[in-house]
Order: structure tokens, then sequence, then C-alpha cells
């Protein structure tokens, strides 16, 4: 009963005040918004992330050059020797693909349209391992990639961009570093399986990666191999039966630590996990300062209305008021005043995320923002924090004042 | 000292009643021992000049403020030695007050700013009712959903005296009451005083330096220099 008057005379004293109201509240909406606006953004890039990750499948072993844990001088480039000697059936029964992998920039032109993208030289059977789907022609096949043959695979949106349409490519000529290749198939759009747009990429015979695009010091040297498990089980032994391999192929005696790294999808998971969830709390602690800023703000007018309001206060006081009854009464206030405007806040927040979503969209990276029930109460009880921590002072001092002293106020 | 033959309690009863105030290391006394009765029913002017210290008195009587020493019971109840909330209850429940400049709340109507007393009491129930009475008794009855500076200075000062009624005080302290107004609204501000004086026997206790003002009060309490002079009775 006497909360609910006491909100009833906030809203009457709020209002009376409009501009000045709206003008406090408005460094809480921007502190509140960019809090919700940073949290959607985040959640948005976590979930395209994991989407991402999660579409290669999960019984794929990643091998990259170099050990991150220990210190390896001059560790020996993957060649693709060493996917040879990974396909043995007899001493890695649980693998059965490898694709090796050499990508890099390169421009990419028909007719009179170029672009700059990326470039994945690849064995024939990364179409299986990666589960890349054509829709029309064929990926490039082993021989193609024994006689380093000028042929290609087109992502969609690539084709797009250079030819205006995704199908009926088959038969045309790119050039790819001013080489001609012959285009065999185009690829479905995806949306992303690795850390890049795999639309935009152009897939052609690793041979003809080292031969035409990227030559190498070393020969047959590779990026990085993919290794197909025979199913998510049995990834655990997969990558004990490759380490035992690539050691051996590497010639690693049993005191030096390993010079290649493998991941596999629970491990690149959790890594992207802890990044983006790094930088959401990080770029939201930057977002939360402003709301300090708003606090302040709130504190500041509060305080020039406890003095504008002075001979208010002692009448109410010679009424009957007591110390509680005044503080509640400008703590209603304060606390009204900043969850107004974190009301406001998420609202604005939310629009953030819808416009950052629909750049990403336009800029062919699916990222969705979400708004989670929980950072909308988070953002609320923490605007109601603000309001009652930065009110309770200028309340305290409206509760203070002598009531005669009040009264006589000028 | 006449004393009002309708009640032997007086319902302010101040005995040697001192007040100092402190400026810096000086020690400046307002009141230096007052004593002083007022019983139920009756209707008296505090006069003084300026620095006699009767508004230092009047905030002692309302509870306002509190003494250095002394004893204060008011309505039979020893207020001189409460704390702040204690004494905000007294004020609610047992004064009514009426001040030179009507504090009144200008966002309000009317019958809201009658019913404020009521919203810091106890008794909460049917405030709307009992605000409009109390503006009914004062004469308004038709200006209640008017905000004060849709009224006149008269009327404002009305407002202000049922406000000061609506919680039934003990008490109705009022300091420089036509202060603010003109003669003919003064005149009448003072007519409805002694008429709730005269038909509810409502005590009334008027803080003035207008000899014209004090002349309506049944009794005179002349202060100076912080001591109560010569009480005399007016007929």
């Amino acid at each position: 009963m006497k909360f609910l008057q006491a909100l009833k005379e906030a809203i009457a004293s709020l209002s009376a005040n409009k501009t000045r109201s709206f003008l406090t509240v408005l460094g809480i909406v921007i502190g509140v918004g960019a809090v919700i606006g940073v949290l959607s953004i985040g959640q948005g890039a976590e979930a395209s992330i994991i989407g991402q990750i999660e579409s290669i499948g999960t019984n794929v072993i990643y091998v990259f050059r170099g050990n991150r844990s220990e210190d390896v001088t001059n560790p020996n480039r993957l060649t693709t020797a060493d996917a040879d000697a990974l396909s043995n059936r007899a001493r890695a029964p649980h693998i059965i693909n490898i694709a090796s992998v050499l990508s890099g920039q390169s421009r990419v032109r028909f007719g009179d349209e170029s672009t700059q993208t990326s470039i994945m030289g690849v064995a024939e059977n990364y179409a299986e391992v990666t589960d890349l789907k054509l829709s029309e022609g064929s990926f490039f096949t082993e021989s193609n990639v024994t006689n380093r043959s000028s042929v290609v695979v087109l992502g969609p949106e690539l084709a797009e961009r250079l030819t205006g349409r995704r199908t009926e490519l088959v038969g045309t000529t790119v050039h790819i570093n001013n080489y001609p290749f012959r285009v065999v198939g185009s690829a479905i759009a995806k949306g992303g399986n690795q850390f890049s747009s795999p639309d935009m990429d152009a897939y052609i015979p690793i041979t003809a990666m080292q031969l035409r695009v990227q030559r190498q010091s070393v020969p047959n040297a590779v990026d990085f191999l993919l290794i197909q498990a025979q199913d998510s089980q049995s990834i655990d032994l997969a990558m004990q039966e490759a380490k035992a391999i690539l050691r051996a192929s590497h010639r690693l005696t049993s005191r030096q630590p390993d010079d290649f790294t493998m991941t596999n999808q629970e491990d690149i998971l959790s890594i992207a996990n802890s990044i983006t969830k790094i930088l959401t709390i990080f770029l939201a602690g930057i977002a939360a300062i402003s709301l300090l800023v708003g606090g302040i703000g709130i504190m500041n007018i509060m305080l020039v209305s406890v003095t504008e309001r002075t001979r208010e206060i002692g009448l109410r006081k010679a009424l009957g008021a007591r110390k509680f009854d005044i503080q509640l009464q400008f703590l209603t206030e304060s606390a009204m005043l900043s969850v107004f405007g974190g009301l406001i806040g998420i609202g604005l927040g939310w629009l953030l995320g819808k416009v950052v979503g629909i750049i990403a969209a336009n800029s062919g990276t699916p990222l969705v923002p979400e708004i989670s029930l929980n950072s909308v109460l988070l953002a609320t009880l923490f605007s109601l924090a603000v309001g009652l921590f930065f009110g309770w002072y200028p309340a305290l001092r409206a509760a203070n004042l002598e009531p005669v002293e009040a009264l006589r106020y000028e | 000292m006449e004393i009002s033959p309708q009640a032997a309690m007086p319902v302010i009863d101040v005995r040697n009643l001192t007040k100092d105030y402190y400026l810096g290391e000086i020690v400046v006394p307002a009141l230096r021992g007052i004593d002083l009765q007022i019983f139920p029913g009756e209707m008296v002017a505090i006069m003084g000049p300026s620095g006699s210290g009767k508004s230092t008195l009047m905030n002692m009587i309302g509870c306002l403020d509190s003494p250095t020493s002394g004893e204060y019971y008011l309505d039979s109840l020893l207020v001189s030695d409460l704390h702040d909330d204690d004494l905000a209850i007294v004020r609610n429940q047992k004064i009514g007050f009426v001040f030179q400049k009507y504090n009144l709340l200008p966002r309000i109507d009317a019958i809201e700013n009658v019913a404020l007393p009521l919203r810091y009491s106890e008794n909460t129930s049917s405030m709307r009712q009992r605000a409009e009475a109390a503006l009914q008794a004062v004469g308004l009855g038709d200006r209640m959903r008017h905000k004060p500076n849709e009224l006149s200075g008269g009327q404002q000062q009305r407002v202000a005296i049922a406000r000061a009624l609506v919680n039934e005080p003990a008490i109705l302290l009022a300091d420089e009451p036509t202060g603010n107004l003109d003669s003919q609204s003064g005149k009448e501000i003072m007519e409805l005083l002694m008429k709730l004086n005269q038909q509810q026997n409502t005590t009334i206790v008027l803080v003035t330096h207008d000899p014209t003002v004090a002349t309506h009060a049944q009794r005179i309490v002349q202060l100076f220099d912080g001591l109560v002079k010569t009480p005399e009775a007016v007929s």
C-alpha cells in the first residue's frame, strides 16, 4: 500500500519534469542498450560459430604443423607423404579417409569480373570428409590430382559474384592466378563449415595448387590434414593411430615432442566457445562503464531535485512523514528512472542486434543475434540496482533534513 | 492566569523549557525557561517582537524541534525527549499546521493536498471521504479538483486549514495565517478559525505579530527575550 502510493507519486513527480527525466534516463538507455546489444551479438556469434564447426561432422580430426604447448625447433612440414602414410589401413584401422589441404589467397577471374578469395588446394576425398555437396557436376577425381589438372569446383557465393549465377557453370573457364581452370562442379551453399566462409571458396586439386597458385619450398607440403575417423566413438583411437604414424614418418625419437598438433571437433568447439565468451564479457564490461556514467547522472539529478524540493520535504515531515517515508519516496523515483531507462535500453539493444544481424547477413556471414530472457532479466535487475545505489545518497540527504530548516528554505 | 473551566488537564503543558542555538562557539539562548499551559478548546495567540523566541516556541510546540532542557507534555504525552521518527508520528496524529505561505504541493489538486497527512498515518482507510469532509468544512466543497495555482490566496489557506484538520489533531498551530493575505481574505480566515474554535471546540494556537489578529484570541501570551512576559486575558 505504502509502496504503491510511493510509485504513484514518483510517476507524478517524474512526469512533471519530462524533459529532465528523459535526459537523465538517456545515460541508462545507452548503457543498457550497449550491454544488451553486445550480449545478443556475442550469443549470435557463438551460435553461428558452433553451427559452422558442427556442420563439418563430429568425426573429423585436424592436424596442423608445430606444437603449441611445447617448444619444437624446426618442426617438419606436413606433406602429402604424411597423408599417404596415414592411409595405411593396416596401421590405422580406425581412419577411413585423409584429405590434405593447402590453402591460400588468390585472384579469381571470369570474363571481366574478378575477386580475391581463398583457394583450397585439396585432395579428391575432401568433399567426402567435409560433406561438401555439389549442385551440378562432380568433384575432381584422383587422376585429376595425380595429373595436376587445372580443374575447379566453385563455391556458390563465389560463382554468383563472378558470373551472376550459381549453376550452369560446368564447362566454363575461370582464371586463378592467371592460369585457366575448367569448372567441373558447383557446390551447394553450406553457410559455413570452417572459420572461413566456404561458399566463397574455390576448390582445386592440391597438386595444381602447388604448381600454379602457391609454390612451396618443400615439395608436397600441405597446410593441414583432415582425418576422418570411422565414427565419433573411435575418434580417440584414430588420434592415437595418427599420432604414432606421424611421429614415425617425421622420425621423432621417443624423447622429442610431437612437431604437429591434432585437434578434433570437441577441442575446437570449446576453444571457439571460450574465445567468444571472453570477447563478449570484455565488450559487455566496456559497455557497462556507460551504465556507471548513467548512474552518476541519476545521482546528480536526484541531488538537484532534493535541493529544489527542500520545502516540500520539510512540509511532508511536518505533516508526519518519517525518515523512511522520505527515503522511500526518493529511492522510488531514482529506481523508476533507471528501470525505465533499462527497459528502453533493452529495446535499443534489440534494435542494435537486429541492425548488426542485417549487416552480417548482407555481407554473407550468417549471424543471428539472440536476446535471451536471462540477459533481459539481468539488464532490468542491474538497472534497478544502479538506480538504488546511486539514489541512496540523495534519498538519505532528503531523509536527514531538519524539518525546521527545510521549511524555512527559500 | 485564567483557566478554561471546561477541562482541568492542559492539552499543552510546557515547563521551564529552554532552547539554545550554537553559532560556532557562541551560545545563543532563544528560550530561557518558558512555562505555558493551554487547555482544550482554547484559542491562544502567541505574540512578541522579532527575536523574542516566538518562532522557536512554535517549533517546540509543533514538535518540529527538540528543546535543550525542560519538559513538554502534549495531550498528556511527554514529547520533549522523543526522537525524530516518534516526533513525526506525534506531528501526524496530534498537530495540524497552518503556515503563512500555505505550503501546498503545486502538482496535486486540493483534495490530494488535504489527504497528504493521511498517507503518513496508520489509518489509511477512506482517505478520500475524510479529505472531502475536511474541504466541505472549510467551505471549499466546489473546489476539490482545483490545483493550488487555480485558487486565490484565501482559498489556498482554506485548503491548508482543511489539511491541518483532516487527521483530527489535538491542536491547530497557525503561524501568521493571514500574513500573506489581503485584509478581506485575512478577515475571512480569522472568522473560519474562530468558527472552528467555537463550534467544534478546536484548540488553536496562533503565532502572530499582528495585534488585530491577536484580538480574536481568548488569551494572548507575550514573549520577550525568550521569556513569557505577562499573560493577559482578553474578553
